[in-house]
């Protein structure tokens, strides 16, 4: 379990000089590149692939952001020139099938690429997880042990409402014979985490409340051990809602992806 | 023979001036720019159909849910009725159906529970509005005219109803009586209990019998014409707005094409990108909306569904999508009187943006689509507040610091943050 990774992370770059394709193309995302807490995110979806002998690589530093929060701050120039930048490189390596860590970098290269020029398959690293587990490649088993857990799954808007996908998540956590609890708002009602349509990178505005607060009031109804994330920037507002609410010892707040790399001892 | 050319006159004048109405309205959401609505009509048949006439978005609200379909049901069946109420105001002849004999039976006794069912159902949204005082109807934007408009609404079914029970019943205490023209039809289960509190005298009874046969269908022209002016519209505008409504996933943002059109021109300099059209990049007001958009603002009926979900507004922010779509129709409706009296609608300095809607509300928005999923007829505040920002952002470079600091680092570095691109595969290498 430890945090280093003992593999070499394939890039695209490396694989092209060696006439090889992948199978899968992981998206990191700007989070997953930069921020601390969700780099351990990207390494875990890295282990996972590893770990099943999927063929997969990373665009490394030839990766840019999708220009997903230009466009919901506005700014739709700076949206498609990042765009259009990344479907040039994309399309030079011949990518089919992509699999990101962000639901934001899912939505937006999901649906609003293929209008630039850029159609591919596009699965958030949840499905992979669902698919991987239907396919019989990957259980819960040889790691840390979540049965009986109680576990709440905050749902991305942009993975949720967004796009539709409510239960590969859940699904990666109903291998693990863990007591998933629902909060009250949850799947087509779930709420923000407050970071959307550009929030994160801004103050909020004149309220009486932070939205991270009242969502993590509510996760915290459900007096859960661990809170279940998939996205980096809800990952981010409700560690900060747990840690303010000084449950940070009591409550874990972790990715699909790391409770699954948790489980199978990776 | 006087009453059936009065009730002619009143029957197409009350047409005439609704449908005059309904252009100026239909001009005002021509306003609007184009907007392709039109593909996979089968999927949108299907929409409309579920939506609208299925009202299973409601459900998710099971109570009002509940009411609303016994209003809705009672509304629609009991136009029935009305068909009937205007072929006997034209030839002067009375309860024309008779002839159906247990159907006409079965029909009458239906009309009469469901306006039961509609008097009770007004009665309870009235009291959840004005003495339960239900959050969801209160919030900035439900000021007088707003919450007057509501109660206006339910007052005016209940009368109607009243009236409609009240002339079954002298009509039923008539026929017992075997007045003349009162041949004995109809089966009257709910006003037979009204009976009793009638006067006896057939001179009195067949005033009340006329008097609420003309209220109700007076009413019943007014209450049309009233729609053009309240959120009531949307017993008309649900269905095309939801058959209109967007079909993609919710998470997607339409990307735009005169943009594209740069950008291509950028990146390839062969590349020759069209004459501009001259309009703006996004909203400044209501005619660089499309006329989607403003059709939606003559959908909302101001349930407040969207508000009530809103992160923004649950959280004591300026934000309420409901305030949104109001303040579209209000701006509307507001150009489209400046063209009656000028012909031009927007010289008057004023605009959906900052007069309307302010910076502070359009930047509390965290693009949730929680508004879109709640409001049981596809209307998309969203839509209108992300034009808003695309002005303020590509027209003004009006966005607040914060954001301008994340687009530059997009811009220099390919990321929100400030991290040097060469930096971005550290997390394989480093603990």
């Amino acid at each position: 379990m430890s945090e280093q990774l003992n593999f070499e992370v394939p890039t695209m770059a490396e694989l092209l000089a060696k006439g090889e394709e992948p199978e899968i193309l992981f998206w990191v995302g700007c989070a997953g590149s930069y921020d601390e807490r969700a780099q351990k995110t990207t390494r875990d979806i890295c282990k996972i692939l590893h770990h099943v002998g999927m063929k997969y690589a990373v665009l490394g530093t030839e990766e840019s952001c999708t220009g997903d929060p230009a466009k919901r701050a506005g700014n739709e120039f700076l949206f498609q020139m990042q765009a259009m930048t990344n479907i040039e490189v994309l399309n030079a390596y011949n990518i089919k099938k992509i699999v990101t860590g962000c639901p934001h970098c899912f939505n937006t290269i999901k649906n609003e690429y293929p209008g630039l020029g850029g159609t591919y398959e596009v699965i958030h690293h949840t499905q992979l997880i669902q698919d991987l587990i239907n396919d019989g490649k990957l259980k819960a088993e040889g790691g840390e042990s979540f049965k009986g857990k109680k576990i709440t799954y905050h749902d991305p808007c942009y993975l949720g409402r967004g796009n539709g996908v409510y239960e590969a998540p859940r699904k990666a956590l109903e291998v693990l014979d863990a007591q998933l609890v629902e909060m009250k708002r949850c799947k087509s009602n779930g709420l923000c985490c407050g970071a959307g349509g550009a929030q994160m990178f801004k103050e909020p505005e004149k309220g009486n409340k932070d939205i991270n607060i009242e969502r993590i009031e509510e996760a915290l109804e459900t007096q859960p051990e661990v809170i279940a994330a998939s996205c980096p920037f809800c990952m981010t507002m409700l560690r900060d809602g747990v840690k303010l609410k000084d449950q940070d010892q009591n409550v874990q707040v972790l990715d699909i992806a790391e409770i699954t790399a948790r489980a199978n001892g990776l | 023979m006087v009453l059936q050319i009065l009730f002619i006159a009143i029957a197409l004048a009350g047409v005439a001036l609704f449908s005059y109405n309904l252009k100026k309205v239909i001009r005002n959401i021509r306003i609007g720019k184009a907007a392709n609505r039109t593909d996979q009509p089968q999927k949108r048949m299907m929409t409309m159909v579920k939506v609208a006439l299925g009202q299973t978005k409601m459900f998710f609200r099971p109570i009002p849910a509940f009411l609303h379909l016994i209003v809705y049901a009672g509304f629609v069946i009991i136009n029935i009725e009305v068909l009937e109420i205007m072929i006997d105001g034209i030839f002067g002849t009375h309860r024309v159906f008779g002839g159906l004999g247990a159907l006409y039976n079965f029909l009458i006794a239906s009309f009469e529970i469901l306006a039961l069912g509609v008097w009770l159902g007004c009665a309870i949204f009235l009291v959840r509005r004005n003495i339960i005082k239900l959050k969801r109807f209160s919030g900035v934007e439900m000021t007088s005219w707003p919450r007057s408009d509501a109660n206006y609404i339910l007052i005016t079914e209940i009368l109607l109803m009243t009236a409609f029970l009240l002339m079954n019943a002298a009509d039923a205490k008539l026929q017992a009586m075997g007045a003349a023209h009162y041949t004995a039809v109809g089966s009257f289960p709910v006003s037979q209990f009204l009976m009793n509190l009638l006067p006896n005298t057939e001179g009195a009874l067949i005033a009340i019998e006329r008097g609420c046969w003309w209220f109700h269908i007076i009413g019943i022209f007014g209450f049309l014409n009233y729609l053009p002016y309240s959120k009531h519209f949307h017993i008309m505008f649900a269905f095309p707005n939801t058959y209109f409504s967007n079909l993609e996933p919710k998470g997607e943002f339409s990307n735009m094409q005169s943009v594209t059109n740069e950008v291509k021109a950028m990146l390839d300099t062969s590349f020759t990108p069209p004459e501009p059209d001259g309009s703006k990049f996004g909203a400044k007001d209501v005619n660089d909306l499309t006329w989607v958009n403003l059709m939606n603002a003559y959908t909302c009926t101001e349930c407040g569904r969207c508000t009530s979900v809103c992160p923004a507004n649950i959280t004591g922010k300026l934000l309420s999508p409901r305030k949104i779509m109001m303040d579209t129709r209000d701006r509307l409706e507001e150009v489209g009187k400046n063209i009656d009296k000028t012909g031009n609608g927007f010289d008057d300095g004023k605009s959906l943006i900052d007069t309307y809607i302010s910076r502070e509300e359009i930047w509390a928005c965290t693009s949730c689509n929680a508004c879109t999923q709640a409001c049981p007829i596809n209307i998309d505040p969203l839509a209108i507040i992300t034009e808003l920002r695309r002005y303020a952002v590509m027209e003004e470079s009006q966005a607040p610091a914060s954001i301008n600091t994340m687009l530059g680092n997009i811009e220099n570095n390919g990321a929100p943050w400030k991290y040097s691109p060469a930096d971005r595969l550290n997390w394989a290498k480093e603990s």
